[in-house]
């Protein structure tokens, strides 16, 4: 918990370009975040904002914090399905303690930038009918890493 | 005959010596070989003097592959597998200088061979191969490629940041890798009680700054990790994956059992575990000589598929003698329509002829022995010849499995016998035979069981049929001998010694043919007789 909070004064004080969080908007056990991520200049997303909700369990940061975009805008992307689940390998088996919501949300915003091409995932369809809530329960296949 | 006496194995493989120091008896032990050579003047010597026209000369192949069951293998607890793996680190650091700790993650890149290491250490660019096995490599001095962010004002301890907790440590609480990113002694135990803890990885632990992949050594986990049931666990990971990438070595499968056996080649081979389990190394299914691996698990999967559907479909069902579907008659009279719509023959349950005959008599059939009748019958006899080929290798099979199951009655009948015996004056070496006997009778028993579904697959020729007849009057006979001799043998209480010869006569005239047909199918493989169906 000491650590989440020192998180949230870290973000709220010096948080990345794009990226603000607004502390009333959180509870009082830091458990569950809402943080705002502006689409990043000179990208297909300029100019909109998406909602991304954290979920953090007991164990963080040594368990990953489960991470999804919030209706109802939800950017259209190769990685990203309709549901607001993102394919992103920092998320499970990349995980390390030493991240943080902030690399987070750079590593969310740089995905955004390099997309040239607003489409949803091919599987989209199929997937957001078979998948379980927490998207940390997918087994996801990395397999694209110039997107 | 396959006589260890004189056979071209060594004599010696019939000991193992396991590290403990005990001595390890394998199935075949010395005194029998004795034995065998003073055989004479009985029925069996006279066989044996029948299959030695058999066979081609003293020194083949396939008896060393026999003689490969006696090979030594040893069985390793926990501690000994621990200690074998310090042994192997060891043998490396002789050669190659470098940390143990780093020996053992790269050992355990290669699946601990030693060979393909020392061989890639000294062929290749080390630097290549240290960052293959991620770790870093121990020849590049003051490594620390991130230069650990000290907060020193004079005077004042030097402290640093822990980029997990995010609080400011003293310097002296924080370590790290050789990688230089450090964090707090406490981040670190937490992390590395989660890496063993929920992911169960060992061997693999990966740094934990982002997007490093250098590994944890063992020295590390253990100097930051200090709660005794994460340590055991980490052990416990550390030499399953010792065990499960070393070709030599295998858990032995019994749920439960911990002891791992090693051998000096990982072929298709027996081996006994010490909870008196044995079986076959390579394939770590049951030890089932004659048959190769590779058909046992087609066996052991058909079973598992079929066996049951096809008693049921035998026993339950007959097949319309026009279109062949089958049927089953769960009431009614023997008046049968088929219900095949393209079908819809009219014929009689019983004698599977057509109805028309049978006229107004439902219920019973008296032209079971016409012509078109049996013809019919014939018919669905073709169809169910392959069913039933199955079935009759199946159900002998089973029968044995089955059977070897209440052997435990039976050891536990001849040791009361043993006993009453030993009150007659008799030693406890001297009864032992009686136990042998039962052993031999049980092994018979297992490879009697293997011939069916050795005989199952094997395609008829030449070579199959002269082992269909050869098989009967081998395992057969000598099982149901060497049953009434232990019987007989345990109920004539006034003449023990003239008893006790006979059950031994019996047992090893038994085991001799087990032997003879161990062999007689080994050589079939060298000679390539045996075809396969599909």
């Amino acid at each position: 918990m000491r650590r989440l909070q020192k998180e949230l004064l870290n973000l709220t004080t010096d948080p990345p370009p794009g990226v603000t969080v607004d502390p009333e908007e959180i509870g009082d056990n830091l458990s569950e975040w809402t943080v705002s991520v502006a689409g990043p200049a000179s990208s297909l997303y300029e100019g909109e904002t998406f909602r991304l909700n954290f979920r953090f369990s007991q164990k963080y940061p040594f368990d990953s914090p489960e991470v999804v975009f919030m209706r109802p805008n939800i950017p259209v992307h190769p990685h990203i399905y309709s549901n607001g689940h993102i394919c992103l390998s920092i998320l499970t088996d990349d995980w390390s303690p030493a991240l943080s919501v902030a690399s987070v949300c750079l590593s969310i915003t740089s995905m955004l930038s390099s997309c040239k091409d607003k489409k949803r995932p091919p599987d989209d369809a199929f997937y957001v009918k078979t998948c379980n809530k927490n998207p940390k329960k997918t087994r996801w296949w990395y397999h694209d890493d110039t997107v | 005959m396959a006589q260890h006496g004189r056979s071209a194995a060594p004599a010696s493989p019939c000991l193992a010596m396991d590290s403990d120091g005990d001595l390890q008896y394998d199935e075949d032990s010395a005194d029998d070989d004795m034995v065998y050579d003073n055989d004479s003047g009985n029925e069996s010597s006279g066989d044996e003097v029948d299959f030695d026209e058999h066979r081609p000369g003293p020194s083949t192949a396939h008896e060393v592959e026999l003689a490969a069951e006696d090979a030594p293998f040893q069985v390793l607890s926990v501690q000994e597998i621990v200690d074998f793996m310090v042994v192997e680190i060891n043998e490396v650091n002789e050669v190659a200088q470098l940390p143990r700790t780093t020996i053992r993650i790269l050992l355990n890149h290669f699946n601990w061979d030693k060979e393909k290491l020392l061989e890639r250490l000294y062929d290749t660019d080390q630097e290549q191969l240290f960052l293959e096995a991620h770790v870093v490599s121990p020849h590049i001095t003051g490594t620390a490629s991130q230069a650990p962010r000290v907060n020193s004002r004079v005077g004042a301890v030097p402290t640093e940041e822990c980029e997990i907790c995010l609080t400011v440590r003293p310097s002296a609480e924080m370590s790290g890798l050789a990688c230089g990113h450090r964090f707090c002694a406490a981040c670190w135990c937490e992390y590395l009680t989660t890496k063993v803890m929920d992911d169960g990885v060992g061997q693999t632990i990966s740094c934990a700054a982002h997007g490093c992949d250098i590994l944890v050594d063992d020295e590390t986990v253990l100097r930051l990790v200090s709660e005794p049931r994460v340590l055991a666990r980490y052990q416990h990971l550390i030499t399953n994956s010792f065990v499960e990438c070393n070709r030599y070595l295998c858990w032995c499968p019994t749920p439960d059992c911990g002891y791992a056996l090693k051998v000096p080649n990982p072929d298709c081979r027996p081996v006994t575990c010490k909870c008196g389990h044995k079986f076959c190394f390579a394939c770590r299914e049951a030890w089932h000589d004659p048959v190769r691996c590779h058909l046992i698990k087609r066996w052991l999967k058909k079973c598992d598929d079929d066996s049951e559907t096809f008693n049921w479909i035998s026993a339950n069902t007959k097949e319309c003698p026009k279109c062949s579907v089958t049927i089953e008659k769960d009431g009614g009279c023997n008046h049968m329509v088929c219900k095949n719509q393209s079908c819809r023959a009219d014929f009689c349950w019983v004698c599977l002829g057509s109805w028309e005959p049978h006229g107004s008599s439902w219920y019973s059939c008296n032209r079971y022995d016409e012509d078109e009748a049996r013809a019919a019958r014939d018919a669905q006899e073709k169809s169910r010849a392959v069913l039933n080929r199955y079935l009759f290798y199946c159900n002998r099979y089973m029968n044995h499995m089955q059977s070897l199951k209440f052997e435990n009655k039976l050891y536990a009948s001849v040791k009361e016998k043993m006993e009453e015996m030993q009150q007659h004056n008799m030693s406890w070496i001297e009864v032992q035979f009686l136990k042998k006997a039962v052993d031999i009778l049980c092994s018979c028993r297992v490879t009697l069981m293997y011939t069916y579904v050795f005989a199952y697959y094997l395609r008829k020729n030449n070579q199959s049929a002269i082992f269909e007849v050869r098989e009967p009057e081998g395992p057969g006979a000598m099982h149901l001998r060497c049953s009434q001799s232990i019987w007989s043998g345990t109920s004539l209480r006034r003449t023990w010694s003239t008893s006790n010869r006979k059950v031994q006569d019996k047992y090893r005239y038994c085991e001799g043919r087990r032997k003879a047909l161990l062999e007689h199918v080994h050589e079939g493989y060298e000679r390539d007789w045996w075809v396969y169906n599909d």
